[in-house]
């Protein structure tokens, strides 16, 4: 039944790829890779990645959405017809699928109890979370100590990603007074006319940040973790400028405290590892943290947490907000 | 008693089901923009309150079916409110709601259905 069920989802994601690449109207290009963003997390939920299915519900069907309409809104909503070699392509692409199809006839059946991944270091790691960190979301044990070093590797991804965003929209524009943004622009921006827009949005505002609170500080026991809380909670705040314009969002939040959270995450993850080399062991070994080895795990997990949501979280909304204080370029 | 609830919950998932299925045989038939999104309508009110009932009834009384009440009450805040902001962008955008008119543009349909899913 599930693996019927994901034949299905499968089938629709194709087709969802198909109408993608077959629009000239970008817009709706963005619609549909915001209902393909849904149907992927439906079938991460399916083979039981449900982190992994709130990350791709949170930022594939939500902010990259926002941050797609944002740069729409910059150019043209219409796709350029480009002359040249199609075939070409097509021919490419249709050997590299055809490489792909037949990598997988070496990979093993679907839930297969002696696949490699059930064999090698899953049953380790779930033996290991239960000894050494002792929490219920192995996921969040295998991302934040075991496998801690990727992880750090992913902020400083999204990190670096985001310097380049603001160092690619920061070229030199008009400025007005001390640097702020300028008001001519903004004060025309949200839905200050719309007011069942406005009253809802700004109804959901703080049950968004909640939910997003939860999901951060509860990933330890439930799917959830840094990057989703930092998605959901720029998400937030993303709601908030749609509805109040961006002048009255970035009052709440300037620029300098997003600035200070993409660093200051960033910081924070670097420096839980490099306060366990001074306490007398690895980098990122959480255990010496605390007098209790599992009780330091836990303290390490939750500030790296906190510290991959920082980032997250300000890198998002540096780059909405970048997005949005450009001028339309045509 | 258990069968009972068991059978109730299935009634429930059928009929939300059926209701989803007529939402989206009216957003593929109807004529105009504003008469399909008055048939998908149909999948995000009575749709989504039943199925999540006939869920609830399947959880019984635990923390999942609150979650589930959360959900429910979520939805019914917002997706009235997706639909007037598609509505209202469709008339700024020009689409006139005219009782005679047989299809609006063709790209903006699609484009408002995109935004619907």
């Amino acid at each position: 039944m599930t693996v019927l069920f994901g034949v299905f989802l499968l089938t629709l994601l194709v087709i969802t790829a198909l109408a993608v690449v077959q629009t000239r109207n970008l817009v709706v290009a963005v619609m549909l890779l915001g209902i393909f963003s849904l149907l992927l997390a439906i079938n991460f939920f399916l083979l039981d990645a449900a982190d992994v299915a709130l990350t791709e519900a949170a930022v594939g069907a939500g902010i990259s959405t926002v941050l797609f309409l944002g740069a729409l809104a910059l150019t043209s909503e219409h796709e350029r017809k480009r002359p040249g070699r199609r075939w070409l392509s097509l021919l490419v692409v249709a050997s590299a699928g055809l490489v792909v199809v037949y990598a997988t006839f070496d990979k093993p059946r679907f839930g297969d109890p002696d696949a490699p991944v059930q064999r090698h270091i899953g049953p380790w790691y779930l033996e290991e979370t239960a000894q050494d960190v002792d929490i219920p979301n192995v996921v969040t044990a295998v991302l934040g100590s075991f496998r801690a070093y990727d992880t750090l590797g992913e902020v400083f991804v999204v990190f670096t990603a985001g310097i380049g965003v603001l160092f690619m929209f920061s070229a030199p524009r008009p400025r007005s007074g001390n640097g702020s943004l300028s008001g001519s622009t903004s004060e025309q921006s949200g839905l200050q006319d719309e007011l069942l827009l406005g009253v809802v949005g700004r109804l959901l505002v703080p049950f968004i940040l909640l939910f997003g609170l939860y999901v951060q500080f509860h990933g330890e026991y439930g799917p959830g973790g840094g990057f989703q809380a930092g998605a959901l909670i720029a998400a937030a705040f993303i709601l908030y400028a749609l509805v109040e314009g961006q002048q009255r969002a970035l009052e709440a939040l300037p620029r300098q405290a997003l600035n200070a959270l993409m660093i200051g995450g960033a910081l924070l993850y670097g420096g839980v590892g490099i306060a366990g080399m001074l306490m007398g062991s690895n980098f990122l070994d959480y255990s010496v943290l605390s007098e209790d080895p599992i009780a330091g795990q836990k303290l390490g997990i939750i500030l790296i947490e906190a510290g991959v949501g920082m980032t997250v979280s300000g890198v998002l909304l540096s780059v909405f907000h970048a997005f949005g204080a450009r001028d339309r370029i045509r | 008693m258990e069968l009972l609830q068991d059978a109730l919950s299935w009634v429930l998932l059928t009929a939300g089901g059926l209701f989803v299925l007529i939402g989206g045989i009216g957003a593929l038939r109807m004529p105009n923009l504003y008469t399909r999104m008055h048939a998908a309508s149909v999948t995000d009110t009575m749709g989504a309150m039943l199925v999540l009932a006939g869920i609830m009834l399947q959880a019984g009384l635990s923390l999942a079916t609150i979650k589930l009440v959360a959900i429910l009450l979520f939805l019914l805040i917002t997706s009235p409110t997706s639909s007037y902001a598609l509505a209202s962008a469709a008339l700024l955008a020009g689409i006139r709601p005219d009782a005679g008119q047989a299809a609006d543009h063709p790209a903006d349909a699609t484009a408002a259905d995109g935004a619907r899913e």
